[in-house]
């Protein structure tokens, strides 16, 4: 301990430099007071009455007041995307869907800067990730949909695809217009129309991409976005006008919604939680993963379902890995979301703060060592300093259960073998990540392990045209690529797989 | 096969467990990780003492087959004094000349701070005997330079001859006595991050007070991924031995914003105690008029024009 | 008094720029003259379009997708200037949307055409498309715009660059369609466009040893003789068709790579 205490020592604390603040300009955004559902091509005020606040976490200042859909909403807006599917949507070719859609793309990136703005404001990611990361996917995501609505033979040859109808979709707050993409382009380029539910805290991109639609001159109903906290989503889920439910966010809420559709016949697919095992063998490029680590977890928060939560480092090379990573950690930069220089933001909500919290205490509680770097907190706002956790054990809740904050715990391995076993040894198969230089090795632990998607030599790498999606009690279905349509297919032919 | 002569002080046999392991380097996450550290937004004030130490950091120089006594006094006016009209502008860290012109250079810097470096061991080339590579740094110490900037043998390298690399490096070292040295990589013609990992650490081993990426007498000079692999090393070699060496990227440096880029690569790697001339350097020669003209755009305002910057 | 206007010079497009022939020489077509190009121009054009191979097989299919679609966007502004041109504003429409189709296959067809193949041994084995290389085009005669759209889209949607010799009797369609391309992103060499003699023309391109393929499908009379040439350094011949539009007609110019690597720790 005092070899490491006598390194931590030298550890470079950047104080010598203050970068200057260089916040991104705000006004680019024009908000409004209060916004309505988007129903039928339009905003309209909400049947319930009922308005609540939606808040900027890194303030805790209110943006604007948005609506709270009730049941009657819900079913205006079913209806709406029913009437647009039997009389229009479907009409509309397949070329000139893809149109539609390319359109859709292209007013994106004109107005990119725009919605990284409004992104960063309302869900306190920082600035330059939903400037580079974020809103140039989306637009990218609706690009490679539009280009499959006039190729589905050539996607499911032989199988007669069709759409399913009316697809209701519930996105969460970690990427909420990034979710959104994932979720209506490959729904509208299998030809269905959608209601989409944004998450509770994080509705303003969806509202402002509704201008988009009007842009590109949608049809009225193709599109409809009700917001709202759960009750409207639970709306959602069992109204029978909805052929289709498509979910991404916690597994628990998951469970309950695939257990109020049992027996209604309805499809469904599931993106949940995870705790991905991030696995450094001794011959990884030192450097780099430690860069890839800290991007695994500390990347948007740790507001990630696929994050690498759970560092499993070779025992032969813990020392460099932990020396190293606490040395990195102390240059992330944490503060205001809206300033080019921030690395980590602010945490979502006041409710998953006090989760976070909770599970870091526990952490402490069972054992494990607790480091954070020096860090000063705004004091306004919602924040947590990026942490790690040595000394864990498996059985510890920290080492179990989804933080989905800027929380890393570490185990170590001493085989291939025993990393997969700890790897696997999860109810969650969302995403695992391995860093090693032997190609092979790669290519064998990408065999063994439990998980819908694996990084080598890299993390938190997504692409439109590259599938996404959990075993076990992460989910079921995947989005992106080819395989992304087929939820939102019906086939002529009987299709064996369920969901 | 050459033997390593002894070590210099600071370093105990066995080398191999005191220092870092070779290890690799992945091209992709260090590109990226480079291009991440240069999108750093860095303004006012905060611009303006990256300029100032981007000005104390530099290593005017003129390394041409053209170099005349008559030139050398006008390089080492614009070191000492780089824009008369501004008195706040300190002067550089050094010049950087060919042997045959340090005499001219060693009388031009008297009574300033201005340090002199010569290249030696046939720059850039080094396709020379050793000990042809050897007397001639002798000379150039002899002749006053404080520092010199030698090239390793990238043949030797190529082809495996790790120990004849080390062992020129130790050569030199010791002819070189009180004058540091700098050893240049020459990264253009390694061909991959993994070798200029090696190579750095073989330099670093062997007694280098400074490693440096390039001859600039190349299109492929400093570039920032492969700066930021050479850092690495260098962490990795301070961390494992406490010894600290310096850092110079040199070649393709021409704009004030790539200064500004590369020391916020170094400020966030090696935090501020490598931000000092004693520790890192920038070899360049127009990259100074930029600089100058950065710290008056930041100091009054507005754009500017050559025109108000002296060459010389 | 009405107004002269001032008359377009129709030159040939190689390079992303447009000199004249560097013979000098110019024909008559559709009441105008037109640069006639030589065999030096066949040439210069290769060159150029070999050149260009890095740079547009480089770069991500998401960026190929977009340069196609604009192209599609540049098109859609010119849309009268084109009907003037060629049958009329359906023929345009078409081309477009063609261009609009084959821009959506860019990051789609390696998952239609590649697979991860099973092999009986501890291997991952699999098998990506690549583009084959520089693609000599003979556009067809008519449609004037629908054909050389035709052909051209598939081949460079694929990362292939193209040097095409525009329909003899009706080019100028061809020459507004490069004005179209030059201001839509796409890099200089990929696209060049030769007008002239397609007798005096075509041989040089099919016996080029630095051409990798050939799309044959508007030649007439002399297809045998070019088959012959293009044999000499084993080209792919294509019999191109106008009257469809298919990932398959990608995939002629594509060259199939398989990889193997053992599994193991």
């Amino acid at each position: 301990m005092t070899d490491l205490e006598r390194r931590q020592d030298r550890s470079p604390v950047p104080s010598g430099w203050d970068y200057a603040p260089a916040p991104e300009a705000r006004d680019i955004v024009t908000l409004q007071e209060r916004y309505g559902l988007f129903i039928g091509g339009e905003l309209v005020d909400p049947k319930s009455g009922e308005y609540f606040p939606t808040l900027d976490p890194s303030t805790e200042e209110p943006l604007a007041e948005v609506a709270q859909a009730g049941k009657e909403d819900v079913d205006l807006a079913v209806r709406a995307a029913r009437d647009a599917f039997e009389n229009g949507w479907s009409d509309v070719s397949p070329p000139e869907r893809a149109k539609y859609l390319f359109r859709i793309a292209r007013i994106l990136q004109e107005r990119s800067r725009e919605f990284a703005v409004l992104e960063s404001l309302n869900g306190g990611k920082p600035i330059k990730e939903s400037r580079d990361v974020d809103v140039p996917l989306s637009a990218a995501h609706f690009f490679y949909y539009a280009g499959w609505a006039d190729k589905l033979e050539y996607a499911f040859p032989n199988r007669r695809p069709k759409p399913v109808g009316v697809a209701g979709q519930i996105i969460p707050w970690n990427f909420p217009l990034l979710m959104l993409s994932w979720k209506i382009a490959p729904a509208l380029a299998a030809g269905n129309t959608v209601v989409l539910k944004p998450a509770e805290t994080t509705p303003l991109s969806a509202l402002l991409f509704a201008d988009v639609l009007r842009q590109a001159e949608l049809p009225p109903g193709v599109v409809n976005i009700v917001t709202g906290d759960g009750r409207a989503g639970a709306e959602l889920v069992k109204h029978e006008g909805v052929d289709k439910i498509a979910f991404t966010g916690s597994t628990e809420v998951g469970k309950a919604i695939q257990r109020e559709l049992a027996g209604t016949g309805k499809k469904l697919t599931l993106e949940l939680g995870g705790k991905a095992a991030n696995i450094i063998f001794d011959d990884a490029a030192l450097d780099q993963a430690v860069e890839g680590i800290v991007n695994g977890i500390y990347f948007n928060q740790g507001h990630v379902c696929c994050a690498g939560s759970r560092l499993l480092v070779q025992e032969s090379i813990y020392e460099p890995v932990i020396e190293k990573l606490k040395q990195r950690l102390t240059t992330l930069r944490l503060g205001d979301p809206l300033d080019k220089n921030t690395d980590v933001g602010a945490i979502n909500s006041r409710e998953q703060l006090e989760k976070i919290k909770e599970l870091v205490a526990s952490g402490e509680a069972e054992g494990a060592e607790i480091y954070q770097p020096p860090c000063r907190l705004p004091e306004k706002g919602y924040w947590f300093v990026p942490t790690v956790f040595t000394n864990v054990a498996q059985s510890y809740r920290i080492a179990q259960e989804e933080i989905f904050g800027p929380v890393l715990s570490v185990l170590t391995f001493r085989t291939p073998d025993e990393a997969v076993e700890k790897a696997n040894n999860t109810p969650y198969g969302l995403s695992a990540g391995v860093w090693t230089e032997k190609g092979s090795r790669i290519l064998s632990m990408a065999q063994k392990l439990k998980a819908g998607v694996i990084w080598a030599n890299t993390y938190n790498r997504f692409d439109p045209t590259s599938p996404f999606g959990g075993y076990k009690e992460s989910g079921f279905g995947r989005e992106g690529g080819l395989h992304g349509l087929e939820p939102y297919l019906d086939f002529d032919e009987s299709d064996a797989r369920g969901g | 096969m050459a033997k390593a002569p002894a070590l210099p002080a600071g370093f105990e046999l066995p080398l191999e467990p005191r220092l870092p392991r070779i290890g690799s380097v992945d091209e992709v996450a260090v590109e990226e990780r480079a291009a991440t550290l240069a999108r750093r937004s860095i303004k006012r004030e905060a611009k303006l003492f990256a300029l100032d130490l981007a000005v104390r950091m530099m290593d005017l120089t003129t390394l041409e087959g053209q170099d005349t006594p008559g030139k050398i006094a006008a390089l080492t006016s614009k070191a000492i004094r780089p824009d008369p009209s501004d008195a706040t502008i300190p002067s550089v860290a050094a010049v950087c000349v060919y042997p045959n012109l340090v005499p001219t250079a060693v009388e031009k810097v008297k009574g300033s701070s201005v340090k002199v470096a010569s290249v030696a061991t046939a720059f850039p080339s080094g396709q020379s005997p050793t000990h042809i590579k050897v007397a001639e740094v002798r000379d150039v110490v002899e002749m006053g330079a404080d520092e010199v900037d030698m090239v390793i043998d990238r043949g030797a390298f190529l082809s495996g001859r790790y120990a004849k690399v080390y062992d020129e490096i130790c050569q030199v070292k010791e002819a070189a006595g009180e004058a540091h040295l700098k050893v240049i990589l020459e990264v253009g013609e390694l061909g991959t991050y993994d070798n200029v990992r090696r190579a750095s650490l073989l330099a670093m081993a062997a007694g280098a007070d400074f490693i440096k990426t390039s001859t600039g007498k190349l299109p492929q000079a400093a570039t920032l991924p492969v700066t930021l692999v050479m850092l690495e090393a260098i962490r990795d070699v301070h961390q494992e031995t406490g010894r600290k060496v310096g850092m110079k990227p040199a070649g393709g440096i021409r704009q004030a914003k790539q200064a500004v880029q590369y020391l916020v690569q170094l400020y966030e790697t090696l935090g501020t105690e490598w931000l000092t001339p004693d520790l890192y350097r920038l070899g360049a020669s127009t990259l100074l008029n930029d600089v100058l003209m950065q710290i008056r755009k930041e100091k009054t305002g507005r754009y500017q024009s050559p025109d108000y910057f002296t060459i010389d | 008094m009405s107004r002269l206007p001032v008359k377009k010079t129709y030159k040939l497009f190689l390079g992303g720029e447009f000199p004249r022939s560097e013979s000098g020489r110019t024909y008559e077509a559709q009441g105008q003259n037109v640069a006639r190009a030589s065999r030096k121009d066949v040439r210069d054009a290769v060159r150029a379009a070999r050149g260009a191979v890095d740079k547009w097989s480089g770069m991500t299919a998401y960026n190929r997708g977009q340069v196609l679609y604009r192209i599609a966007e540049m098109m859609e502004a010119r849309a009268e200037e084109f009907a003037d041109l060629s049958s009329g504003r359906a023929e345009v429409e078409e081309a477009i949307d063609r261009w609009v189709w084959y821009a959506g296959w860019a990051d789609k067809y390696t998952q239609v055409l590649g697979s991860s193949n099973p092999v009986a041994a501890p291997y991952f084995n699999f098998t990506v498309p690549e583009p084959t290389g520089v693609v000599g085009v003979l556009a067809p005669e008519q449609p004037a715009l629908g054909g050389i759209v035709a052909r051209l889209a598939p081949v460079i949607v694929g990362g292939n660059t193209a040097v095409v010799l525009a329909s003899e009797s009706e080019p100028l369609a061809s020459i507004e369609l490069a004005e179209a391309i030059a201001t839509a992103d796409v890099p200089g060499g990929v696209v060049n466009i030769l007008t002239g003699h397609h007798s005096e023309l075509a041989p040089w391109l099919a016996g080029h040893m630095d051409v990798n393929a050939l799309d044959v499908g508007g030649a007439d009379g002399e297809l045998p003789e070019l088959e012959r040439l293009a044999a000499e350094n084993v080209k792919r011949v294509v019999h191109g068709r106008t009257d469809r539009q298919s990932p398959y007609e990608i995939a002629n110019f594509l060259e199939l790579k398989t990889v193997w690597h053992p599994i193991g720790v």
